[in-house]
């Protein structure tokens, strides 16, 4: 038997329907994924446009230079992950491990920079709950900015912390040498699902970072 | 390739393993169906406690048993234990799981450790729900409505919503297992158009888990979110907004209704055109019907909020796209009388089944108009016709399909005849017991009772005496099939192979079927019913595994 038939599970016929059967599969479960982050945009679209100028005010206290970069790691992440994938798919063990390391580097630092923006919330006294304290006009409104803020950053968080422990076993699958040129459908459903997680990050961004740039009190 | 070092006689899947690890660590769909089987009955009898106990203080219009919030209490975790860990469960993650995979000609679904874990899944939500049940109980209805839920009850419900969350993960899981399956892995030859009812409708269930079930676990995330720090996003006095509460919630648990019912068509449609003898009538009406109604389920969920403050122009819109419902669950009623017309019909247990879900699902489907039309259902709203009408289709249509299905299969899962007279007579007795438990109900509801309440004004006691008298009757209608089905796993397995003539791929496979299914991956060249003209394709197959028995 050659390499890739061990890999081969009992139920599928041949390699294809295997690799087109975990393809399907991820795609679904991505689906499921953007109803999930989609009764969060629901619940936004709805609160903005009841409250535009407390969701505007609320918005200037999160630190766009800090996101902005951020944005920039991920989209650098999701770069990396496409050439892991490439090299993948080349059967190239040596690179695909090092870009796949070269993304977590990004991941990590993207998670590190959300924990400081967290933290300088926390700081402010900007975390929803009974220490929420809000100079605007409507602190009520803009407490619901930041139920939204901190519930879609940290759904989205959760979410690079499970892409990255699954990163981490991919990794580790790919330096005992599991893949090869033929084999790797792991490796590029996993691609699949940072690639994901970064799109929700691109429409996060803009949603509640760049609500009002010009009007900064800066 | 494998058969040369194989023995003449073979184990099926039941005898494949013994022990413990066997059955919990096992990724065969079939011993994975056979779990959720005991784990789904098991709540269905905790749920019908429930009900005993909400029929009970009723029988009086004064409260005797039980006070005011252990009644609140009781349809709460009725409502829970039946929609949430039996109904949505039922047929896709037994019967599904059993046969997607065999009536395609699949060894297993696509994704089995995945199939274990969705089990698990559902435990570890049940057990959350099981916690709260002995701590106590919530008492904030099923639909969990805020700002009640988070503001204002003395129960906690946080335990129960982590549960259902959890539970969701189950249902998508599965969902997403059957999407897969159904796409990659028919056998040659089966082509979409070639596949049994029973398939399309898991299909279309699946898609409906796939889509519906993210959004209601969000919203029970950001209900929990407002439980636990008493931010307002859904109360209207901290500036959140109930009615999105609302329409996240419904998003989901509409569309839940048809995960219950379009499994028990698929399962109807089977029994039907088998026991009628006849090809199923109009079959690709009957394929785009299942899908018609997965997709216009999704449009229709502001009706459960004519009266709640949404805009009456969404009322209008959500009332006429509801009326739409009604054309495709009506081809499907018509088509399965068509089938019946001039059949040959045998009665057999499951058809006895079939026939009461095509009776009750009508009465449960038209007065389901009443309720999607804005004036009427402001007066029905929340009064016993609601309950009568949702209970007709999923009691008398969903559970009526799945004990159809069951009865249907039983002799392919565990080899086994049932006693058919008892299985007849507890048909009769669980038809005869639901009208006798719910028609009266509808009364009830158009006179003005409201539901949720446990004393009422003693003009309603007639009524309400006979509605309990029918739960009792209907009570007995469960228990008898739980004994003579388990009864029955004390007889040798002479069930034969395909004991009712069918032509679907699941039987041509031994009974019990062999680990893998299939020897050899079956090549399919015809429509799935071709039951006119007596003997059927898959006739050779079948003596063989016979032959290979002996």
């Amino acid at each position: 038997m050659s390499k890739h038939d061990s890999e081969l599970a009992h139920q599928f016929e041949d390699m294809a329907q295997q690799k087109e059967a975990a393809t399907l599969g991820m795609w679904a479960f991505l689906i499921t994924e953007v109803l999930f982050f989609g009764g969060l945009f629901t619940a936004y679209i709805v609160f903005r446009t009841e409250f535009p100028a407390a969701f505007a005010s609320a918005s200037h206290h999160l630190d766009v230079v800090m996101g902005g970069i951020n944005t920039g790691v991920l989209l650098g992440s999701s770069l990396t992950m496409a050439l892991a994938v490439h090299a993948a798919q080349e059967g190239n063990r040596k690179s695909t491990l090092a870009f796949m390391t070269f993304t977590l580097v990004l991941g990590l630092t993207f998670l590190i920079i959300k924990g400081f923006e967290y933290q300088h919330k926390f700081a402010d006294n900007l975390f929803p709950g009974a220490n929420f304290v809000s100079h605007g006009a409507e602190p009520g409104h803009e407490q619901l900015f930041f139920v939204l803020y901190f519930m879609m950053t940290g759904v989205h968080a959760a979410h690079m912390i499970v892409g990255i422990l699954l990163l981490l076993i991919i990794m580790g699958m790919t330096a005992k040498g599991k893949f090869t040129a033929t084999y790797h459908s792991p490796v590029e459903n996993f691609g699949l699902y940072w690639h994901f997680v970064d799109i929700v990050w691109i429409f996060l961004y803009p949603l509640l970072y760049l609500i009002d740039v010009t009007g900064r009190a800066q | 390739m494998t058969t040369l070092n194989e023995p003449l006689y073979r184990d099926d899947y039941l005898n494949a393993g013994y022990g413990v690890k066997s059955w919990f660590l096992t990724l065969d769909h079939k011993r994975i169906a056979i779990l959720y089987l005991i784990s789904i009955t098991f709540f269905f009898f905790i749920g019908g406690f429930f009900a005993v106990m909400l029929r009970l203080e009723l029988m009086t219009p004064q409260g005797d048993i039980v006070t005011a919030e252990t009644y609140n209490k009781l349809f709460t975790m009725h409502g829970i234990a039946m929609i949430f860990f039996f109904l949505i469960p039922s047929i896709p993650a037994v019967l599904g799981n059993f046969f997607v995979p065999m009536m395609i000609g699949a060894r297993d679904l696509a994704f089995p450790r995945l199939n274990l874990f969705s089990w698990y899944l559902y435990n570890v939500g049940g057990l959350f729900t099981l916690y709260t049940m002995v701590t106590g109980g919530i008492d904030t209805g099923w639909t969990f409505y805020a700002p009640y839920s988070s503001s204002y009850t003395l129960s906690d419900p946080v335990p129960v919503v982590v549960g259902v969350f959890i539970l969701g993960f189950s249902s998508i899981l599965t969902g997403i297992n059957f999407l897969v399956t159904i796409h990659k892995m028919r056998a040659p030859g089966l082509t979409w158009f070639r596949l049994p009812l029973f398939i399309w409708a898991s299909y279309a269930t699946s898609v409906i888990q796939v889509l519906g079930t993210p959004v209601v676990a969000i919203a029970l995330v950001l209900l929990g979110f407002e439980r636990l720090t008493g931010v307002g996003i859904f109360d209207p006095k901290l500036d959140g907004d109930p009615i999105l509460f609302q329409h996240l919630f419904w998003f989901y648990s509409h569309p839940a209704v048809y995960i219950m019912i379009l499994p028990s068509m698929g399962v109807v449609s089977e029994v039907v055109t088998c026991f009628a003898r006849k090809r199923i009538f109009g079959y690709k009406f009957m394929a785009f019907a299942i899908m018609g109604i997965a997709v216009l389920g999704f449009l229709v969920w502001g009706h459960h909020m004519f009266i709640s403050g949404q805009s009456i122009y969404a009322g209008l819109v959500f009332s006429a796209l509801s009326f739409l419902v009604a054309i495709p669950s009506a081809i499907k009623v018509f088509n399965w009388t068509a089938t019946l017309y001039k059949g040959q019909i045998e009665f057999r247990t499951p058809i006895l089944y079939a026939f009461g879900f095509i009776g009750l699902f009508t009465i449960g489907g038209l007065t389901g108009l009443f309720l999607a039309s804005l004036a009427t259902d402001v007066h029905l709203t929340d009064t016993y016709f609601v309950v009568a009408h949702f209970h007709y289709i999923m009691v008398g249509g969903a559970v009526m399909g799945y004990l159809a299905g069951i009865h249907y299969w039983w002799p392919k899962m565990t080899g086994r005849m049932y006693h058919e007279g008892w299985a007849k007579f507890s048909a009769l007795i669980l038809f005869v017991g639901f009208n006798l438990t719910f028609f009266p109900q509808f009364i009830l509801g158009f006179m003005g009772m409201p539901r949720r309440y446990y004393v009422y004004p003693p003009e309603y006691q007639v009524l309400n005496v006979m509605s309990t008298a029918g739960a009792s009757i209907l009570g007995l209608g469960y228990l008898i099939p739980m004994i003579y089905l388990l009864w029955s796993l004390r007889k040798p397995k002479t069930a034969g192979a395909n004991p009712w003539n069918s032509t679907g791929l699941e039987w041509t496979t031994p009974s019990p079927p062999l680990p893998h299914n299939f020897d050899e991956v079956p090549e399919v060249t015809h429509e799935p019913y071709i039951y006119e003209g007596g003997s059927h394709p898959h006739a050779v197959p079948v003596s063989d595994h016979e032959a290979a028995h002996e």
